[in-house]
């Protein structure tokens, strides 16, 4: 076993997923290189190409920013690579020797051989001889898909420690759920994606979704799918550092996402507890509820903070 | 125009379905084991090691070739039942694996250096760089594209890759990125990635609600239908969902794929193959669709116009879609 200790453990914020305007793109990144206690941070878009030039305006300011505040930056590629233009905007990226790169699809795998890369949550890693494939041919961290389970972790946790490569989980934040060639931002304004007016941009944390009954249920971010429900595995920290897990993923989302990570800090340093942090937490996501069921082998919708309390040694 | 016929891979859930869609003039047939390492793992249905020996004296003994999908994505510590199941199918004599867990692949590669490998749908390799990766990698030597590509996109892609390529061209239609949605996990802790399932009917329930019938997956409605009309299964991307105020079919309307409207189309595109869903379909749709398909693949070897008779009525909702064939799907 190679526990790592809590105040050792890294927080990485994934890449933003919704289309917010440039301004407001960048003075969130701006304020995260200033105030947010994360390790890492990525940057790119995953979602849909059509974005990707609102992106890039921005994306040489922020990058800067962020080096500077001693950030590591990390470029995450696209979730579904589809043609040659969308392989290409991989192929630019990787002509970077300086850049780290997450992949996100086995197109961004293929072009990292041979350099080491992270491999993005949305690349199906769900066993060992999976995983020591890929960190054969460069692989140095892994973010694990959403859909594991508390011993799935475990072992791959394991597996990656033992060839020297890293591993993140999910901690907070909707989930991605699904990546379609379809655009249901669009297809729900009447639209399709060739002339969808980016829609996907009147919603900064994803269109809601609800049942026939009015139940809240998933987050439309145009081709991607997301929970409504917020995954938040405050209660299951320890024992992940425990297991192995050495870092932990905070995807943004529309609230103050510094005072998030300074909560994921603060619990994973001993000054809050997970009780405390997840009261906290609460308050800053009052809109939707919190989901760890995948972790405990469930459906990834429930949430039981009771059978999951785990203290920090 | 002449050209080499399209090659007709056909479902077979069952040793019956098999026999029927050899007979039916099925170039392969795809099955599965009857456990969690292949994506159809419902009850009733599959093959045991018997059952694929028969399978393969019957389908060989008419010149037809048999696929067998291993295509889950083996358990964290327990790659045991996936193992057997290659090294199983490759004793018996399976034509061809049907494969999309990295880790398998590189099993297969180096364990059966000789085997065919075909690289699944549910791998979700969409373009040049990851189709020549399995390729380089593993020597895959066909794949299976999801379904997210125009006909032009396929037709580019094909230009471009050292694989031949197999679409899907009638059935069941998935509008999310194959192997790359945890919806019905999401639901229902049961997923098509690890457990071979997509809103298993375990946690399907149909309630009346008044004059409506109501379908749900685990704690969420899927649908509503009035007493006049037939409730259908719930499958989540199917259903009906309330989005910017209005209820309606958010991800896809009840519609299954039907590309023989297409087929000339995907023929030039350079295709090697066409797939037929519906391995948890009985013998009659078996017999019908690769009937069908196999009159239409003929036709279009020859130039002559495709017939499209007996088709419509198989189709889920009664309506065919060429769905992410064409652009305006999207």
């Amino acid at each position: 076993m190679n526990a790592v200790k809590p105040a050792a453990a890294k927080l990485t914020l994934g890449p933003l997923l919704y289309n917010w305007p440039a301004e407001r793109r960048r003075d969130f990144y701006f304020r995260v290189a200033d105030e947010a206690p994360v390790d890492a941070v990525h940057v790119g878009e995953v979602v849909c190409a059509k974005r990707v030039p609102l992106v890039a305006d921005v994306t040489a300011d922020v990058v800067e920013r962020l080096l500077r505040a001693g950030k590591a930056v990390i470029h995450s590629t696209a979730a579904l690579v589809q043609d040659a233009r969308d392989e290409d905007g991989i192929a630019a990226l990787a002509a970077d020797p300086a850049l780290e790169i997450e992949a996100n699809d086995m197109a961004g795998v293929a072009l990292m051989a041979g350099r080491p890369h992270v491999i993005g949550p949305l690349v199906n890693v769900y066993n060992e001889d999976t995983l020591a494939f890929l960190a054969g041919r460069g692989a140095v961290r892994f973010v694990l898909p959403a859909e594991h389970d508390a011993a799935t972790i475990a072992v791959l946790a394991a597996a990656a420690a033992a060839l020297g490569a890293e591993t993140e989980v999910q901690a907070f934040g909707r989930l991605p759920l699904a990546i379609s060639a379809r655009c249901y931002h669009a297809r729900a304004h009447g639209l399709h994606k060739d002339g969808c007016q980016y829609v996907c941009g009147e919603d900064p944390d994803g269109m809601a979704v609800e049942t026939l009954d009015g139940q809240p249920f998933l987050a439309v971010n145009g081709t991607q799918t997301q929970s409504w429900a917020v995954a938040n595995l405050c209660h299951e920290m320890a024992a992940m550092c425990a297991a192995g897990v050495g870092r932990f993923r905070l995807w943004p989302q529309a609230v103050d996402m510094v005072a998030v990570a300074q909560l994921f800090r603060d619990m994973l340093d001993g000054r809050l507890d997970a009780g405390e942090a997840d009261g906290a937490l609460a308050r800053l996501v009052p809109f939707a509820p919190f989901a760890n069921g995948f972790y405990h082998g469930r459906e990834g919708v429930a949430w039981d903070a009771a059978s999951s309390q785990c203290e920090l040694p | 125009m002449n050209a080499k016929p399209l090659e007709l891979v056909c479902p077979a859930g069952t040793p019956a379905a098999l026999r029927v869609a050899v007979d039916a003039g099925a170039d392969a047939v795809y099955l599965g084991f009857r456990d969690e390492t292949n994506a159809r793992n419902f009850p009733g249905l599959n093959f045991d090691r018997t059952d694929l020996a028969r399978g393969v004296a019957y389908a060989h003994g008419k010149g037809c070739q048999v696929f067998v999908a291993i295509n889950t994505f083996p358990a964290a510590g327990r790659p045991g039942p996936w193992r057997s199941a290659v090294d199983d199918a490759v004793r018996l004599g399976a034509d061809a694996l049907i494969l999309a867990d990295t880790g398998l692949l590189d099993y297969a590669a180096r364990t059966h250096p000789g085997q065919r490998l075909h690289l699944s749908v549910q791998a979700s390799a969409a373009s040049p760089a990851a189709l020549r990766f399995y390729h380089e990698a593993f020597g895959v030597k066909r794949a299976v594209l999801p379904r997210v590509l125009t006909v032009d996109e396929i037709a580019a892609l094909n230009a471009r890759v050292p694989v031949e390529t197999e679409v899907f061209a009638f059935g069941g239609l998935c509008v999310m990125a194959e192997g790359r949605c945890a919806l019905s996990s999401w639901c229902t802790g049961k997923s098509p990635n690890r457990d071979g399932v997509c809103s298993p009917a375990s946690h399907v329930r149909f309630e009346r609600r008044g004059d409506e019938m109501m379908t749900a997956l685990g704690d969420f409605t899927i649908d509503a239908v009035p007493d006049d009309r037939p409730a259908g299964y719930p499958t989540l991307c199917k259903g009906r969902f309330v989005a910017r105020g209005a209820a309606g079919h958010l991800f896809e309307d009840p519609t299954s794929l039907d590309a023989t409207a297409v087929l000339p189309a995907l023929m030039k595109a350079g295709v090697r193959a066409l797939k037929i869903e519906g391995r948890q379909r009985g013998r009659a749709y078996v017999v019908q669709v690769v009937s069908a398909f196999r009159r239409a693949v003929d036709a279009a070897a020859t130039g002559a116009p495709v017939p499209r008779a007996g088709l419509a009525a198989l189709q889920e909702g009664a309506r065919g879609t060429t769905g992410a064939y064409e652009k305006g799907w999207r």
